[in-house]
C-alpha cells in the first residue's frame, strides 16, 4: 500500500494510533450501546427481575418458558409468519423485479417507488389505513367481499383469520427492499449470456433456471437473511393492529418479550425470550448461510 | 418468446399489484378528508364529496407540531451520528492496516445479523439505570451503534485509490487533514445515502421510541398519532389526518433523492 520509504518504524506506529483514533467513536457506541447490552441481556436472563426486584433463580426463567403455553404458541407464530412471509416476499419480489427491470429508467423507478411506499411510510400509517379496511363493520374488505357473496368476517378479530391477515401487511411493507435490489442484480447480468442462450434454443423457463437465478444468487442469499430477520421481528403491525390477540393467536415472540417487559414489567423473562429469539435467528442465518452462499463478499 | 419483453400478462398483473400498493395511501388521504359518518359509511364513498378540514382541527388540537420536531431531531441526530461515526471508521477499516482490523471488523459484521429489538430490553434498563429515559440522548444515541454504516462506508472506501493518499502523505498532508479535505469529499455519495437511509430508518423505529418515552410532548410522530386511536369508537378520519402528516415527510424525502437512496441499498449488497 505504501512505498517502502514511508514504512519507518515510527511512522508505522503513528498509523497505528491514528487509525485507532478514527476507530474509537464507532467502538465506543458499539461497545456501549450493542455489545454491552447483549451481555446485559443474558446475564439478566438468570435473575427473576421486575420493577423491585433482583433475585438470582439460574434456569427457572427458561424452564417457565418452555412449558408456558403463550410462549410456545408465540414461538409457532413467529415460526409460521417467516415460514409463509419469506417465501412470498422472494417470488413476489423477483416477479415484479423481472418484468420492470428492462423498463425505461422514468417507469423503473415509478414501480420501485410504489412498492418501496409502505417501507418508507411510517408502520403507523400502515396500521391506522389497515385496521380500516380490515375493520369488521365498515371495512372496505368485506364491502369487496360481500360481492362475492361472503358474510362480514372480523379480519382481525378471527383466529382463523387475524394471523394472516397481519401476513399481508407484513408482506406489503417487505417487498420494497428486495425488489430494488433484484433489479440492480438482473440490471448486472451481461446481456450477452442470455442472448447466447437464446441463440440455442434455451426457452424463457431454462433461461431463468439455469442462467438468471444462479447469478441472483448472492442477492437471493442477502435478501433472504435480512427477510427473515425482518419477519421475526415484527412488532408494530401487531402492537397496533391485534396486541397479540385473539387468544394470543398474533403473539409473536417479540411482541412477548414486550408484553412481559413493558406491560407486565418482568424484565428476566423478557430477557430470557430475547436470548431464545437471538439463538434461533442465529441458527436459522448459519443455515441459510450454510446451503444458500460461500461466495458473498464481504 | 423473448426475454427482453416481459409478457403481456405480468405486466397486468404488476400494474394491478401497483394499484393495490397505492390504494392504502389514496385511502389514507382521502379519509382525511372525510367526516366520520362518511369515513365509516358503507358503501364507501370511494371520493370525499364534501371534503372537511375538520380532522385536521382535531388532529391539531395534539402537540403535532412538537412531535414533529421531536422526530426531525431524533432522526436528524442519528443520521448526523451514524455519517460521522461511520464514515471514520469505514474509512481506517478499509485503507489502513494495523492489529485487530479483522477482528473488529467481524465482530460488527456479526452483530449487524442480530435483530436490534432483542437487546432493547436490557438496553432500557442500563438507559434507566443512566436516567436517559424519556430525553434526546436516549432516543438517539443508542441507534449510533449500530453498525450497518460503517459496513457501508467500508465498502465504498474500498473503491479510493491509495496512491491519492500516498501522495497527500508524501506532500506532508497530515492525517487529520488528509481525512477532511480528501477522503470525505469522496465519500460523499456514500454517506448522501447513508443519510438518507438513517433518517428514515431513525423516523420510522417506532419499537425503540414507543419504550425509551414516557411523556406525550417527547413522543415522535408516529407514537403520537398511534395515541389517537379511541378507546371505544376509532376516530378513523382524525387517524387518516394522522397517519398523512406522518408520512408525508418520509414520501417526500423517498421521492426527492430516491436515486441516492437505491444506490445505498444496492451498495452493500449486489455485486458489479
Amino acid at each position: 500500500m505504501l512505498s517502502p520509504a514511508l514504512r519507518t518504524k515510527r511512522y508505522i506506529w503513528r498509523d497505528w494510533l491514528m487509525s485507532y483514533l478514527f476507530l474509537l467513536p464507532a467502538l465506543g457506541f458499539f461497545l456501549l450501546f450493542v455489545a454491552y447490552p447483549m451481555l446485559k441481556g443474558i446475564y439478566i436472563s438468570f435473575f427473576n427481575h421486575t420493577l423491585n426486584q433482583f433475585e438470582f433463580v439460574g434456569l427457572d426463567n427458561y424452564k417457565f418458558l418452555f412449558h408456558d403455553e403463550t410462549f410456545i404458541k408465540s414461538m409457532r407464530n413467529t415460526v409460521l409468519i417467516v415460514l409463509i412471509a419469506v417465501p412470498i416476499v422472494i417470488a413476489f419480489s423477483v416477479f415484479v423485479a423481472m418484468t420492470i427491470y428492462k423498463k425505461s429508467e422514468w417507469l423503473r423507478s415509478l414501480f420501485r417507488g410504489i412498492f418501496y411506499l409502505p417501507a418508507v411510510s411510517s408502520v403507523v400509517s400502515i396500521t391506522v389505513v389497515w385496521a380500516s379496511i380490515y375493520d369488521p363493520n365498515f371495512g372496505i374488505l368485506n364491502y369487496i367481499t360481500s360481492f362475492f357473496g361472503m358474510d362480514p368476517i372480523a379480519w382481525l378479530g378471527d383466529p382463523d383469520t387475524a394471523l394472516y391477515a397481519i401476513i399481508l401487511v407484513l408482506i406489503t411493507t417487505s417487498v420494497g427492499q428486495p425488489i430494488i435490489l433484484y433489479v440492480a442484480s438482473l440490471g448486472n447480468i451481461p446481456a450477452s449470456y442470455i442472448e447466447a442462450a437464446q441463440i440455442d434454443r434455451a426457452n424463457s423457463g431454462q433461461i431463468f433456471r439455469k442462467i438468471i437465478w444462479p447469478m441472483l444468487m448472492p442477492t437471493n442469499l442477502y435478501i433472504i437473511v435480512i427477510t427473515t430477520i425482518n419477519s421475526f421481528q415484527v412488532f408494530a403491525i401487531i402492537q397496533l393492529l391485534t396486541s397479540g390477540g385473539p387468544m394470543y393467536e398474533t403473539s409473536t415472540v417479540m411482541y412477548g418479550v414486550y408484553e412481559k417487559a413493558f406491560v407486565l414489567g418482568n424484565f428476566g423473562l423478557a430477557s430470557a425470550m430475547g436470548v431464545l429469539l437471538a439463538i434461533v435467528i442465529g441458527v436459522i442465518s448459519m443455515i441459510q448461510f450454510k446451503f444458500l452462499g460461500s461466495d458473498v463478499e464481504y | 418468446m423473448r426475454l427482453n419483453r416481459s409478457p403481456i400478462i405480468s405486466n397486468i398483473i404488476v400494474a394491478a399489484c401497483a394499484l393495490l400498493f397505492i390504494f392504502p395511501f389514496y385511502w389514507i388521504i382521502t379519509g382525511a378528508f372525510k367526516v366520520q359518518d362518511v369515513a365509516v359509511a358503507i358503501p364507501p364513498e370511494w371520493f370525499p364529496l364534501e371534503p372537511t378540514l375538520e380532522n385536521f382541527e382535531t388532529l391539531f388540537k395534539n402537540p403535532v407540531w412538537r412531535w414533529t420536531l421531536n422526530s426531525f431531531i431524533v432522526a436528524g441526530g442519528e443520521m448526523v451520528g451514524v455519517c460521522l461515526v461511520a464514515s471514520m471508521a469505514g474509512y481506517v477499516l478499509a485503507k489502513k492496516s494495523f492489529p485487530g482490523r479483522v477482528i473488529i471488523f467481524s465482530m460488527f459484521v456479526a452483530a449487524m445479523a442480530l435483530p436490534k429489538q432483542v437487546i432493547l430490553v436490557p438496553l432500557f434498563t442500563m438507559l434507566a439505570d443512566f436516567g436517559w429515559i424519556d430525553t434526546y440522548k436516549g432516543l438517539i444515541l443508542p441507534a449510533i451503534g449500530w453498525p450497518f454504516g460503517i459496513f457501508l462506508m467500508k465498502q465504498f472506501a474500498q473503491t479510493i485509490p491509495g496512491e491519492l493518499m500516498e501522495a497527500a502523505k508524501i506532500d506532508g498532508c497530515s492525517e487529520i487533514r488528509m481525512f477532511y479535505s480528501i477522503i470525505l469529499p469522496l465519500l460523499k455519495p456514500a454517506m448522501g445515502a447513508l443519510a438518507i437511509f438513517t433518517f428514515i430508518n431513525g423516523w420510522n423505529d417506532y419499537f425503540s421510541q414507543l419504550i425509551m418515552t414516557r411523556s406525550t410532548p417527547m413522543m415522535t410522530l408516529p407514537l403520537g398519532v398511534a395515541t389517537l386511536k379511541g378507546e371505544y369508537t376509532t376516530p378513523y378520519g382524525v387517524l387518516m389526518a394522522g397517519a398523512a402528516i406522518a408520512s408525508i415527510p418520509m414520501i417526500t424525502i423517498f421521492v426527492l433523492f430516491q436515486k441516492a437512496f437505491t444506490q445505498g441499498l444496492t451498495m452493500g449488497a449486489v455485486k458489479g
